[in-house]
Order: structure tokens, then sequence, then C-alpha cells
């Protein structure tokens, strides 16, 4: 089969980026979307121009480095799949295909569809870990954990920090990512201690690096390639809430960001999206 | 060359113990003086970055990655093993040191595979504490599944996501390091070479790959911990972006490589499908726990699989391994794969296939528990080939997958260069010939978590605390070689991508050195890489400059390393004579086929050391010497 491609093209977070279309004739539908995008990069790359730029690493779904906006959803037309995993017998022959990076104003462009996502990092860091050291922990069978609290925290935890959650959403907001973290950690036993600081520091740190609001449009799990529930986004809520009752709503020192508006779910559609969308 | 091992005096059961009790130690106040560099974020460099700062180290840490959770580790499916004995099965530190070594065929470090058994106990509480999501049972206590090579279950797993929630846990521990200024993170920063003066590792050099500023950075120590080089094959189990620059450059700089030859091919991955495929997929091992494997008894049977009744199958693996049948260890089962398909009894599109078949365990146990164990395998497989695996056997071939090679270390896990420490995949030495699955997670946690923590004292307690000025001659010449290869490829210009010449080499090496090799063809195969290389510096196209985000540039720097170290890996493959584990030479074989070593001769590690370019490297051996163990013909039957 034969597809054309609307690419967008960028040769830096300074430039002005466009749409460049390209041909590729020979689609064979067993390939996997990126190979196609190889064939035509091999081809590009054989004539003396710079082949696109593009994230991939395991190409099996885990690692979370690919991204693209393909026909506007992130992560192409599947469902429940990376782009990685997106395969060319979804598409016809003749097809017309727009391939974008995701656009966020906390996600930069690097370079065609290559964006700097470290700002999932630095959440991280703010909080979305447990604070012991290595050695000197208790047998792993010390605490029992119920299967399906187990289970459920695996649902959280498998999220693979891609960022389509972010590039789904009208506001740009990472409400998912943050709170399968959060839930991940609060469910279990060994995430009681830091339960409601975790939260807290989380969320002010995702506010600083301004991402945008949550407001209910659920597009955040509808392009998860982990399918990770917006329950997941209620359960963070209160226990943010919770967290602003028990413990004053302090600054905390050093973290260099502080306490924003309530993720609280609401209505407030303050757009926050990359200025080049 | 002097290849001390430095393994301690003693009984080995309590050699660890003793170190530990010996080692010297930096004082709390002197740690922070001493600065470690470490390039690397996969299970064994985030465990180690974490740990050390923790302790109070100067930390600095790099990854070519753009998130220190992207590392290759992520992408491990099945497990990890710990010799906790949860099951009342008969396990022991023994029994899973004695598994490892056996499994790697008796040709590693029989010390260091003992403490690795030792430390594994550690390695899951550490996890658990972190709040890794480990398989249950409904009792609330940790679950297990099996693995090849082993008649216990010990393996613990994350779903099908084992990997990802072990790599996740140390990223946590590692971003908690970051948060506290503790550990200076460096993205999208890769290694280009190692800065050695005074012979001793003080640095690396490295490019920042969105600008393409080169510079140094300096310390008290090094530590690679930057995976396998499976991708020397072009077509593996491993990410896209896994390569064996930084430690071919150390090698280059005078650390010794070790067993380059000792490679693995597994057993169960998804077979290849067309010219533009650039990495294969895996099929965990932990399905050999419920999937069977055969192929028709006659070659010309080109029945569908369900219409062909069992007295026509051939479950070849159960017939010639009844002992441990399914769950023979990769090497072996592989090689069984490889044999039937040889016989034309192959199945699938070009015969290179073989069935992985669930049938048997959904009707004993039912289709919800096999969808709750490998659902996500299933939905997988699914998704790559079209074929539903709940209906159809999955089709199923070998593929290069991991590592055992990797630059020579002692007990100190310290390469022959003082201050270059290696750990996980990228060092050589827990796994021999061939890794059992399973415990290549359990090394880099073992190495990261608990061994690097004492053993970088042993040198840095020894060495005042201060580094080389990051503009010091030494520095300076090493940025200034690194730069001029970077122009040097770029102002090449030819006709031909380095993919097509990577895929060339790939070839080359799968047919010439991969699951059967013999001196021919590893001659042939000499003589074909230096007509690559050439084919590479006088023809390659690298479009673009070097600085900003240049994909092509830095995937063209690996492949011309990979086109120096293949050659290493057939010279090793040629030199040792005989069959061990993954190496198998088809000159050394026992009557029913299988691996046959030549203890007398050969049970030493092959530590090759860089001569100068075009000259050839020159082996130094380190004996193997077993205190505890006699190494014994390996049999699964
Ligand atoms: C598909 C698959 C499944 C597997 N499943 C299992 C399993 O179930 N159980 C098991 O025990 N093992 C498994 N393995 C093997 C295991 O995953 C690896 O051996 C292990 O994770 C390697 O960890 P590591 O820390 O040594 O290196 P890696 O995780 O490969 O990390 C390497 C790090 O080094 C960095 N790096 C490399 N070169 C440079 C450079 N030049 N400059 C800067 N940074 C650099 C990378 O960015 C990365 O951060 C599997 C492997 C594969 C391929």
């Amino acid at each position: 089969m034969r597809v054309t491609l609307h690419v967008w093209r960028q040769k830096n977070a300074r430039s002005e980026g466009k749409l460049v279309t390209y041909q590729v004739p020979q689609v064979d539908p067993d390939m996997s979307f990126l190979e196609m995008l190889d064939v035509l990069n091999e081809e590009l790359v054989g004539k003396g121009e710079e082949p696109i730029a593009f994230d991939y690493d395991c190409r099996e779904g885990i690692c979370g480095t690919c991204s693209l906006v393909i026909n506007g959803r992130p992560h192409g037309p599947e469902g429940g799949a990376a782009t990685c995993q997106v395969y060319m017998r979804n598409f016809h022959d003749g097809d017309e295909i727009y391939i974008e990076p995701w656009r966020a104003r906390a996600f930069p462009l690097i370079k065609d569809l290559v964006v700097d996502r470290s700002a999932f990092d630095r959440v991280i860091q703010a909080g979305g870990f447990v604070s012991v050291n290595t050695g000197g922990t208790p047998d792993g069978n010390t605490l029992p954990i119920a299967k399906t609290t187990q289970e459920k925290a695996m649902d959280a935890a498998a999220c693979i920090g891609c960022g389509a959650c972010v590039a789904a959403c009208p506001n740009a907001s990472a409400m998912l990512f943050v709170a399968a973290k959060v839930s991940h950690l609060g469910l279990l036993p060994q995430g009681q201690p830091e339960r409601a600081r975790r939260a807290r520091k989380m969320v002010a740190q995702m506010d600083a690096e301004g991402f945008g609001n949550c407001s209910n449009y659920f597009e955040c799990e509808a392009a998860c390639p982990k399918e990770i529930s917006v329950e997941f986004i209620a359960w963070m809520n209160r226990d943010y809430l919770k967290a602003r009752l028990t413990e004053p709503d302090t600054v905390t020192p050093g973290m260099g960001a502080k306490v924003g508006p309530s993720p609280v779910a609401g209505h407030d559609a303050t757009a926050k999206k990359h200025p080049v969308a | 060359m002097e290849l001390d091992a430095k393994v301690p005096g003693g009984p080995l059961e309590t050699k660890w113990e003793r170190y530990r009790s010996d080692v010297k130690l930096v004082s709390p106040g002197n740690k922070r003086k001493y600065k470690v560099l470490i390039v690397g974020t996969g299970l064994a460099g985030a465990a180690a970055a974490a740990t050390l700062a923790e302790l109070g180290y100067g930390v600095e840490v790099f990854t070519f990655h753009d998130s220190p959770r992207r590392a290759h580790s992520i992408a491990a499916q099945g497990g990890i093993n710990a010799a906790k004995n949860y099951q009342n099965d008969g396990d022991s530190v023994w029994r899973l040191f004695y598994d490892t070594l056996k499994g790697g065929d008796f040709r590693s470090r029989e010390a260091n595979v003992y403490r690795l058994a030792e430390v594994s106990l550690n390695i899951i509480d550490q996890c658990v504490a972190q709040g890794v999501p480990f398989a249950r049972e409904y009792g609330g206590l940790l679950a297990n599944r099996s693995f090849g090579g082993a008649q216990v279950s010990r393996t613990f797993y994350c779903r099908g996501q084992t990997g990802q929630q072990l790599l996740l846990g140390a990223y946590q521990a590692l971003s908690r390091q970051v948060g506290e200024g503790r550990i200076a993170l460096h993205t999208y920063a890769e290694m280009l070479d190692l800065i050695v003066d005074d012979r001793k590792a003080q640095g690396i050099v490295v490019r920042d790959l969105r600008t393409g500023a080169i510079r140094s950075y300096t310390g008290d120590a090094v530590i690679l911990a930057t995976g396998g080089y499976s991708n020397v094959f072009y077509l593996s189990t491993n990410a896209a972006g896994c390569n064996v620059t930084a430690t071919f450059r150390a090698y280059k700089r005078g650390a010794a490589f070790a067993n380059p030859c000792y490679t693995q091919i597994h057993p169960t991955c998804i077979p290849v499908r067309g010219d533009y495929q650039k990495k294969l997929t895996l099929m965990s091992e932990s399905l050999r726990n419920d999937g069977r494997v055969w192929v028709p008894k006659e070659s010309a049977d080109r029945r569908p699989p369900d219409q062909v009744p069992d007295p026509d199958r051939d479950y070849y693996l159960e017939r010639m391994y009844p002992s441990y049948g399914n769950l023979a260890p990769r090497d072996i089962a592989s090689r069984a794969a490889k044999k039937v398909c040889d016989e034309g009894r192959g199945v699938g599109e070009g015969g290179r296939g073989v069935y992985l078949d669930f049938q048997d365990a959904m009707a004993r146990a039912g289709e919800a528990v096999i969808r709750e164990k490998y659902g996500n395998l299933f939905d997988m497989y699914h998704e790559i080939t079209g074929e539903d695996p709940y209906r159809v056997p999955m089709r199923i071939y070998p593929a290069p997958h991991y590592t055992m090679g990797g630059l020579w270390v002692d007990y100190n896990l310290m390469s022959n260069l003082p201050g270059l420490f290696v750990l996980g995949e990228a060092n050589f030495s827990d796994h021999g010939a061939n890794r059992l699955g399973a415990s290549a997670l359990m090394q880099g946690l073992a190495d990261g978590y608990f061994i690097i923590s004492y053993t970088i004292g042993s040198y840095l307690a020894t060495k005042k605390a201060g580094r080389l000025a990051a503009d010091a001659a030494a520095c300076r010449q090493t940025e200034q070689e690194v730069k001029q290869r970077i122009s040097r490829i770029l102002s090449i210009k030819g006709k031909r991508t380095a993919t097509s010449i990577h895929h060339e080499l790939g070839k080359l090496l799968w047919d010439r050195c991969g699951m059967a090799r013999n001196e021919q063809g590893l001659k042939k195969a000499l003589q074909g890489i230096p007509a690559l290389r050439e084919e590479f510096w006088h023809n390659v196209s690298v479009p673009g400059d070097g600085d900003d985000l240049n994909q092509a540039l830095e995937y063209a720097g690996r492949v011309a390393d990979y086109l120096e170290f293949a050659e290493l890996l057939c010279l090793d493959a040629l030199t040792r004579n005989e069959s061990c584990g993954g190496h198998f030479r088809e000159e050394h074989q026992t009557l029913e086929g299988e691996a046959r070593r030549d203890d007398e001769q050969y049970s030493f590690v092959s530590a090759w050391e860089y001569a100068g370019p075009d000259k050839s490297p020159a082996l130094n051996k380190e004996p193997l010497r077993f205190q505890r163990v006699h190494p014994s013909e390996r049999s699964y039957k």
C-alpha cells in the first residue's frame, strides 16, 4: 500500500516549524508505524537529506520513549498501544497521515517530533518515591498485601511516562501521570508514612512545571497506552485534599515551587498549550 | 597485563562476610569529598547511584536517554531470581549459586557467583520496601514462578513487566537523591570516551546530544553500567539504543574485554518478518512454564497446527531433556530449535520457527488463568503478528538477547584500570558462558545496591580525594580525539546509510558467529568485517551537522564501534577452541550434539588487551579455580 505523510519538521526550538509532505509508496501492512518511518528515513539519508527526528527505543510499548500525534491522536488510532505498537494494517492504501509532536508548554520541542519531557522527572524527584535507603529493610514477606490491593497498585504503576496524557489533554494537564504514581505508592503499606506529603509535593511540582489543570475531559485515559484509569485522579484528589487539611499548606524549603491552585477537577479550562501548536 | 582477581581467602561461604568486615572504609565526613561518575541508569547504574549518594559520596550520573527511566532494563519481562525459598521447595543460597555456575557451564568465577546468590536475598526485601508491586498469592505473601535451568520456583515477578517495576524502584530512589541535590543528573549525555591519566580512569568525555557540545567530566572513580552489546547482531531483542560504545572505548583506553564471544541467543522470540525490521521481540521465558514447544514429526507435514494430532507432533525438548523438559536452559533450547529447523521441520514462513503451544495448559487450568499470568505477552504477540495465541500456537525462533561477555573486573568489580568499575550486563563476571533466566536483573541490582557500596571503598580509601582539572592535558587530548572522529564521520558524505552497513554486519555475524560456529566460518567473518569497516569509513552517509540533535550521527558513531568490536568477538570465538554454554563450536560436540567443554585447556577467562590500531589484541588468561565445586558435564536430561 501507499501512504502520504504530512510531518512536522522543525530544526530546533528557536526556528519555525512546518508540515512537510512525503510519499511512502511501498508499505507492507505488517510493518509497524515506526518501521514505516524508518523506511522513509533510510531513503532520506541515502539522498543526503536529514532524516526525521523522532523518539523510540524498546519498540515493545514499555520504555515510554516513543511519542507522535498521529492524525490528531497521541499514539495514533489504536488505543491501548504506544506508537511503536501501531501497525500499518490499521491504515488504508492512499491514506493521508498527519504526524506531529506532543504539544505542551511543559514539553519544549527539541527537534522535529522530539520534545523534552524532563518535567516528568522533576515531578518524581519532588516526591514520587518511598524514602528508604539501601539496606536494613525488613523481609519481603513481613507485611502481607492483599492480592487485590497489589493488583490495583500495579495497574497504576504500569504508567510508562510517555506523556500522551498531557498531549491529549486540552489543558495539557499531567494529572493522570501524577495520579498514577501517587496512587501506586499510596495504595501500598510501604507508601503510607509519606502519603500526604508525597501528594502535596508532587502536585506542587506539577504546577510549577506549567502543566494545566484538570477539567474532566478524560482525553488522557483514552490516549493512555496502558489504559490507566481516571479513577486514580479522583483517588489522588482525595489524598491531596486530605493532605491540605491535615498538614499546613506550607511551601517546602528548597523545593522552589509553591503549591498552586487545587488540582481538584473543576471546570477551569485555562489552555496551556504550547504556543507553536 | 596483570590480572589479579583479588578473590578473598577463606571458605567460599564466608568470603563476602569476611571481606565486608575487613574492607577499608571511607569515613562519613570524607565521603562527600569524593566524586563518582556513573554512566548508565539501568538497574545497575540507578541502584549504584542512589546507594552511593545515600552514603554521602558526590555522584554525577550520565545517560544518553532523555530520562533515567528509559534504560533498557525497563523492558525486562519475566522476573528476578532470589534464593528466598518462600515456596519451601528446597531452594537455598547454595542451590542458586550452583544452578548459576552450572548454567554458565563452569566458565564463571566461583566466588563472584556465590556472593551473587547470597545478596539475592536482600534484593527482594529492598524492592518491596520501595513499593515494587510484586505478584502476590491470595494470602498476601509473595508469589513465585519457575525459569529455565532450575527445578525450584524462585522467580519473583510483576506481571510481564518485572524490569519496568524494578527499574522504577531504582529510578525513584535515584530521583529522590536528585531532588535532594545529592546527585547531578545529566540526560541526553552520551559518553564517547574514557579519560585515562597516570594509568588510572579519571573521567569521561561526553557529548550533549541536544547541542552537540563536547566536554570532559572528571572524578575520583568512574562506574560504567552501560548494558550489553547484543545489537552488534543488528537484530536482537535489545532496545534500539543499546550499544557497545562505552565499554569498547574503555577497552581502547586499556581496560581488558573479557569473553566477548559469550553471547546468548534466546529461544523464544517472534521470528523475523521482513527486511525493514530493526529489532526483534522477546516472548518471555516464563511462557515455558505452561507452553509446550513442538514441531511436526515429519518435515513434509504442512498441516495447520490444530490439524496435527498429538502422535504426529514432536515435543522435542520434553523428548530430549525429560527432567527439565520445556524449561531447559536457553542455550540448549535455542540449539534444539535450530536443529529441528535445520532438519526441515520448522514452521511458518521460511521454515524458521517452532510452536509454543498453550492448548494443554488452557485445558488444564482454564483460559482465565493463562490470561492472568501472561495476558500482556499474549496481547503483544497478537499485535505484532496479527495472530491470536489463545487460538493458534505462538511461533517462535531464537534471537540474540544478552551478552555474558563484558569488561573484565576483579572481585571488587574494578577493571584492570584502577578507578574504573563496571556493573551489570556491561561486566563479564557472573554468568560464565550462558546466563540463566531472571538472573540479569538479580545481578544488576546486586552489583548496584549491595556490592559496589562496599567495594568502591577499597579503592577510594587508598586514594586522596581530588580529581583532574577539566582542562588538564589528558582531558583536552581526549576531547580533541572525540571531536576529530565526529568531524570525520560527518565529512564522508557517501552513499550508504549506517543502517545498511550495520545490517550487513549483523547478517555476517549471525551466519558465522551465531548459534553455531566453526573455524572456517569464523575466518570468513574475520575477512569480511574489515571490508565492511572500509565501506563505512569511505561511503557512509550522515547528513546534518554536529551541533544539534542528530540521530543519524549518534547511530553512525555506534556502528563504527560495532565494526571494530565484531572483529574482537569473532577472534575470541575462534581462539576458544571448545564448546561451552552459548559458545557452540561445531567441531566440539558430544555424540548427542551437546556442547563439549575442554576444561584442561580452556578453563580460563579470555581477557583481551587492546594493542593499537591494526594490531592484533593480546590475549591474557585468568585461570578459573574452583574451590568448592567440581566442574562436571552439564546435563539436563
Ligand atoms: C526484552 C528483554 C527482556 C528481558 N527480561 C529479563 C528478565 O525477565 N529477567 C532478567 O533477569 N533479565 C532480563 N533481561 C536482561 C536484562 O534486562 C538486562 O541484562 C539488564 O536489565 C541490564 O541492565 P543494566 O543496568 O546492566 O543495563 P541497561 O538497563 O541496558 O542500561 C544501560 C544504561 O547505560 C546507558 N548508556 C549506555 N551507553 C552509554 C553511553 N555511551 N553514554 C551514556 N549512557 C550510556 C543507557 O542510557 C542506560 O541508561 C531481558 C532483556 C531483554 C532484552
